[in-house]
């Protein structure tokens, strides 16, 4: 939690009047017992009415004073803890938005939704808490102790010793307590994990006839919350009584001994009622200091999930060179390992492709093809050997460019909520509407889509198909100039006759495009220039279709597996 | 379920059974808080009556003093303890109705229809066992405690106060009350702050998911910076209106202060006439104002508790229309067991999920013992709800389903189902490590026996491939594998059980074409000698069946083998060949 404090840095005005204002409150709030004690000394004791009637004013007027300033302290809690959250999430998503497929594997992308969602909120209000209330506490504590040494020395050493022994109880509760929390949190979640297993594996819970079986796994899951529970209710319920005698006991020992000082003449009765309620005060302050524990203890560990995040930093530095135009992509030896993996999953891979050529990647699953797509997209940088484009590695480019030369669809279809032209607009902000219809018939999307661009497209384009999704994948990486265009496995959700007539219309584009066509089916590839046949990581062969057949077992295989019975037939 | 609520009397009388059994539990804790109650209230009487002991310099009466001492001290240890076994019995009480009930829901869910589950968002019912039994027992049961020690405190305190001196009673007992409605004013004039930014923050949470969870495409198309400043601009809203929202609801706690300051400035001046009167003595006004300064707490709780009240009953409602599902799955059962050996019949079957739209109508199919059959047809046409049928996932409305000559309903389910394995186009896989999925549903596997199993189903290379083997864990969401690789586990699985009968309902749909074809071998081997369903999108991989049903909107409209329908030339040939149909 500190280390985010630094978002509080513009805010330091608001960050410092906030517990100012709070200090000003809690003073306030400290004379009353001692005016009381005046009251009742003076006032009574004089039998002086207009005292008794000043020093309630007086008390009326500090309440005011005090409000004003806390209602102050809260106005600059509220501003500084919110532009902490706002400037915490924007920056969070800047470090994110720079992370490579790498990073984002190794966190996942719910538990990054989640980070940049709740966690920043839960942090926000963890912030607006400890500017608010972390400090009243202290305050009232340091403050009542303070003001006892003021009334009386001697009886004032009771109160140092009591808020010492109360402090450290309090303190040992919760380090107790605070992991326990962390243990029944764990347990419940056991339980989440359970039963959306027997929503979701109904039919196969059911058919191996494993009810019970999962009933006692629940058992054993939901006992072992309660028995968490139990032993953090125990201790938990401990806090409340356990202060309550200790700041008693102490009055106790307080009234004795205050009994000897008004007996001597060193103190009034009205001074031993205000130490009284002075006691009462820094037993409700250390309460809500403990309650306060317990949330801050949140927000914070909610704030070190976002530290987690920063802790990472993206893998792939920017390039410096512009790129204009591609005219020759090289691999060279290139292996590559996913963070985590055991193996390789791309082994020494090695081809040239020159200008204008249609590549096919085919390969069975795991084969490395999208692998592959992603060293060409730099979304990832080579475990080993270069990927080079015009003779130079593509590390040396920047982002922007390289982005700007190769047009990609990616494997699922990301759409995002806004209408059909927004989505379109990604590659090139100025591109026309004609522009836009010509990517459109040239992505077999027309036929949905008409001349319709404003029609709205919902949270991950959910209200489209599976088919018209990728179509409109496709029409959007034809937007724009581009030299190089990817398609990784997308057209998977086409029938085979739109998936062979988009081919068709992309072959016939007139800027003579570089293209990569990464699929399992062999229809799709089978016209490419070159097709490079992909095995467990490693190059199995490169060549067109007729040679691979004679040459590459491999391929021939994955043929046969798929052609075998149409050649029978015809 | 969602309209199906329980009646709410019927809820209170349901939530009193379910704490019944804790009677004796409830009876302590209550009497436990009425002690704790009176000695904490009776705490600052005896306070004040020490202060009256010390009056001024040579004028303390150090026994009372000392007697008062030693009683205040039990007192408050007294209270400390009853306070303490309060709320124990009172967690006891909860924590084991919370287990209580969400074992019944659990093991109502094991026993419903999956007819049910299918109907009913997932995350809903997850909802129901997890939050709702929260807010049942935080909201009931815990309330409950708080409500009562609060009125007591109430009435107690309100006793106490009027035994001492009636007029100041009164100003006490009148007007701290009014911090409430201050309370209650600003969180109505709050109220459209918060939904606003609660309107904002959902915008925000779309755009983060879009946003994160498209991280690669928004990289790869250079939309970074675009996505930024949106970010930027709805969080520049959402602090504008949550700085508001904030900090006007955080006003109330200084406004309540403020109203019960001046309430304690009442007391004081209106004690201290009293006094200067002889009325009330010095230590009654102690004890006053300590009374004033406690008074509003107990109805900040009740209020509190009032609130989460109305949640909590919601959420019974909720818990308690689960419960209340019928049938169930032993409703269903029959009593045989199944011959699972036999011949599986329809006769003039007719099924629907919805009345309105008719599905399967007089289905008639005879599957004699140890023969392929294969379904195809384009999506919906019905061929996943015949497997539903078959193992009675859903009951037919017409007609009747025979396994051995005998009707389905009259067998036991579970025998019924544990004679057919199943792999399924959606691929489940529980929390646990590689080998403890393959050997699901079964007890005492050997370590051989699942490995011989995955060898089978080709899955072997992989399962040696990850980190721990055979012992890795898998995740929740199962993403530290690929979806043929959880397919092939699911494989795995059934080959290990291989039981009489197979369901392959798109078994292969995620799995490339090389393996599946090495697969298709270890299937081969599988359904010899045993009926299987086969279900598939790729035509090539039920060549071999005995016999193919063509089905279109529910109806057999084609049935032969393989080359049979070829040669018709029909439905079945035009499926067939739109495969193909590239250049």
């Amino acid at each position: 939690m500190i280390k985010l404090l630094r978002y509080l840095k513009n805010h330091r005005l608001e960050s410092i009047l906030g517990p100012l204002f709070k200090f000003l409150e809690a003073c306030f709030e400290l004379t009353v017992p001692v005016i009381m004690a005046d009251m009742i000394d003076t006032g009574i004791r004089n039998k002086d009415t207009d005292h008794v009637l000043l020093c309630g004013f007086i008390v009326v007027f500090m309440g005011l004073l005090g409000f004003v300033c806390s209602i102050t302290a809260q106005y600059f809690a509220a501003k500084a803890s919110m532009a902490f959250g706002t400037e915490l999430r924007n920056d969070l998503y800047r470090h994110i938005a720079s992370f490579s497929s790498a990073e984002l594997d190794r966190f996942g992308t719910s538990s990054l939704i989640t980070r940049l969602g709740a966690d920043v909120i839960q942090t926000q209000s963890g912030i607006n808490l400890i500017l608010r209330l972390l400090l009243r506490s202290p305050f009232i504590i340091i403050g009542a102790v303070a003001a006892s040494f003021m009334i009386n020395i001697r009886l004032a050493l009771i109160f140092a010793v009591a808020v010492t022994v109360l402090s450290v109880t309090v303190w040992l509760i919760m380090k107790k307590l605070l992991p326990l929390y962390t243990g029944t949190r764990k347990n419940l979640d056991r339980i989440t994990v359970k039963t959306r297993e027997n929503l979701t594996g109904a039919r196969v819970v059911r058919s191996f006839a494993a009810q019970d079986d999962e009933k006692s796994e629940f058992d054993v899951a939901a006992n072992g919350l309660y028995a968490s529970q139990i032993l953090s209710g125990k201790i938990s319920a401990l806090l409340n009584p356990l202060s309550y005698s200790l700041i008693n006991i102490a009055a106790a020992v307080l009234m004795w001994f205050g009994a000897f000082s008004v007996n001597a003449g060193d103190i009034t009765q009205g001074q031993v009622i205000a130490l009284l309620n002075y006691m009462t005060q820094i037993l409700i302050a250390l309460l809500a200091l403990a309650n306060l524990i317990v949330m801050i203890t949140k927000s914070s560990s909610s704030a070190s999930r976002i530290n987690e995040v920063f802790a990472v930093s993206p893998s792939l530095a920017d390039g410096t060179e512009e790129l204009e135009g591609v005219d020759k992509i090289e691999f060279r030896n290139v292996s590559y390992k996913y963070p985590g993996a055991s193996g390789l999953s791309v082994k020494n891979v090695s081809f040239s492709i020159e200008k204008g050529m249609t590549v096919g990647i085919v390969g069975s699953t795991g084969s490395g093809k999208s692998t592959v797509a992603s060293l060409l997209l730099r979304e990832a940088d080579p475990t080993e050997g270069t990927v080079a484009i015009n003779g130079r590695p593509v590390k040396e480019y920047t982002f922007s460019s390289l982005r700007k030369a190769f047009a990609s669809v990616p494997q699922k279809a990301s759409l995002f909520s806004g209408t059909v032209r927004e989505n379109l607009l990604w590659r090139d902000k100025n591109a026309s509407d004609e522009e836009l219809f010509s990517a459109l018939d040239t992505a077999m999307a027309s036929d949905f889509i008409g001349k319709d661009l404003d029609r709205p497209v919902a949270k991950a384009g959910t209200n489209f198909s599976g088919g018209q999704r990728q179509r409109l994948t496709i029409a959007r990486a034809l937007v724009g100039r581009s030299d190089v265009l990817i398609l990784d496995d997308s057209a998977s959700a086409l029938d085979y006759a739109t998936d062979s007539a988009l081919r068709r219309s992309i072959a016939a584009l007139p800027d003579k495009k570089t293209v990569f066509i990464i699929s399992q089916r062999i229809f799709a590839v089978k016209r490419a220039d070159v097709i490079l046949v992909l095995h467990e990581g490693k190059l199995a062969g490169a060549g067109t279709h007729d040679i691979l057949l004679e040459t590459c077992p491999v391929y021939a295989e994955i043929c046969a597996s798929q052609t075998s019975e149409v050649h029978n037939e015809k | 379920m969602k309209n199906k609520t329980v009646k709410s009397d019927g809820v209170i009388k349901r939530i009193i059974s379910l704490v019944f059994p804790y009677r004796i539990h409830l009876i302590f804790s209550l009497v436990f808080a009425a002690a704790y109650v009176a000695l904490s209230l009776f705490a600052p009487i005896i306070s004040g009556r020490a202060v009256d002991a010390m009056v001024k310099k040579d004028d303390v009466d150090f026994n009372t003093v000392l007697s008062l001492v030693l009683i205040y001290s039990a007192v408050v240890i007294g209270a400390s303890v009853c306070q303490w076994l309060m709320t124990h019995l009172t967690n006891i009480i909860t924590y084991k109705t919370v287990l209580k009930l969400r074992k019944d829901l659990f093991y109502k869910i094991t026993d419903l229809p999956v007819g049910y589950i299918d109907s009913h968002a997932h995350g809903d019912i997850i909802s129901r066992v997890i939050n709702d039994v929260e807010q049942l027992s935080d909201g009931l049961l815990m309330g409950f405690s708080q409500l009562f020690t609060g009125l007591l405190t109430i009435f107690a305190t309100i006793g106490f106060m009027f035994s001492i001196n009636i007029p100041i009673a009164l100003v006490v007992v009148l007007f701290t009350p009014l911090s409430l409605f201050v309370a209650s004013f600003i969180a109505k004039n709050t109220y459209s702050m918060f939904k606003k930014q609660s309107e904002i923050r959902g915008d925000m949470t779309s755009l983060i998911e879009e946003s994160v969870g498209g991280a690669k495409t928004v990289n790869v198309f250079g939309m970074k910076d675009e996505m930024e400043k949106k970010i930027a601009t709805t969080g520049e809203e959402l602090r504008k209106c949550g700085v508001r929202a904030l900090f006007f609801s955080s006003i109330t706690n200084p406004a309540t202060r403020f109203v019960n300051n001046a309430v304690y400035a009442a007391v004081g001046i209106l004690g201290a006439f009293y006094a200067i009167e002889g009325a009330v003595s010095v230590g009654q006004l102690s004890s006053f104002l300590m009374y004033a300064n406690q008074y509003t707490k107990p109805f900040n709780e009740i209020s509190g508790v009032i609130a989460e009240f109305v949640g909590a009953k919601a959420s019974a409602e909720r818990i308690f229309a689960v419960l209340n599902e019928k049938p169930t799955e032993s409703d269903i059962s029959g009593e045989k067991t199944a011959q699972v050996g036999g011949e599986i019949e329809f006769s003039s079957v007719s099924f629907s999920y919805a009345p309105e739209k008719p599905l399967i109508e007089n289905f008639d199919l005879a599957v004699p013992y140890g023969k392929m059959i294969a379904i195809v047809g384009p999506t919906g046409c019905g061929k996943t709800t015949l497997i539903n049928l078959l193992l009675r996932f859903y009951d037919v409305r017409s007609g009747e389903i025979r396994l051995g000559g005998v009707p389905v309903k009259e067998l036991d389910v579970d025998s019924l189902r544990s004679g057919f394995g199943m792999v399924l186009q959606e691929t489940w896989l529980k929390n646990g490590t590689v080998a403890e999925n393959i050997a699901y549903g079964r007890k005492n596997v050997s370590r051989e026996q699942i490995v011989a199993a995955a060898v089978r189903a080709h899955a072997d290379t992989f399962i040696s491939s990850l980190e721990n083997g055979y012992d890795t864990l898998i995740n929740e969401d199962g993403d530290n594998l690929s979806q043929g690789q959880k397919q092939m586990l699911c494989i795995s699985r059934v080959m290990l059980a291989l039981p009489p009968m197979l369901i392959l309902d798109e078994a292969t749909s995620s799995i490339d074409t090389m393996t599946e074809l090495r697969i298709r071998k270890a299937f081969d081997e599988m359904t010899e000698g045993r009926t299987s369903f086969v279900v598939a999108h790729r035509l090539s991989t039920i060549t071999k069946a005995d016999l193919v049903l063509v089905m279109k909107d529910g109806k057999i409209i084609e049935r032969g083998t393989h080359k049979q329908l070829l040669e018709a030339g029909g439905f079945y040939r035009q499926l067939y060949e739109s495969q193909f149909e590239t250049e």
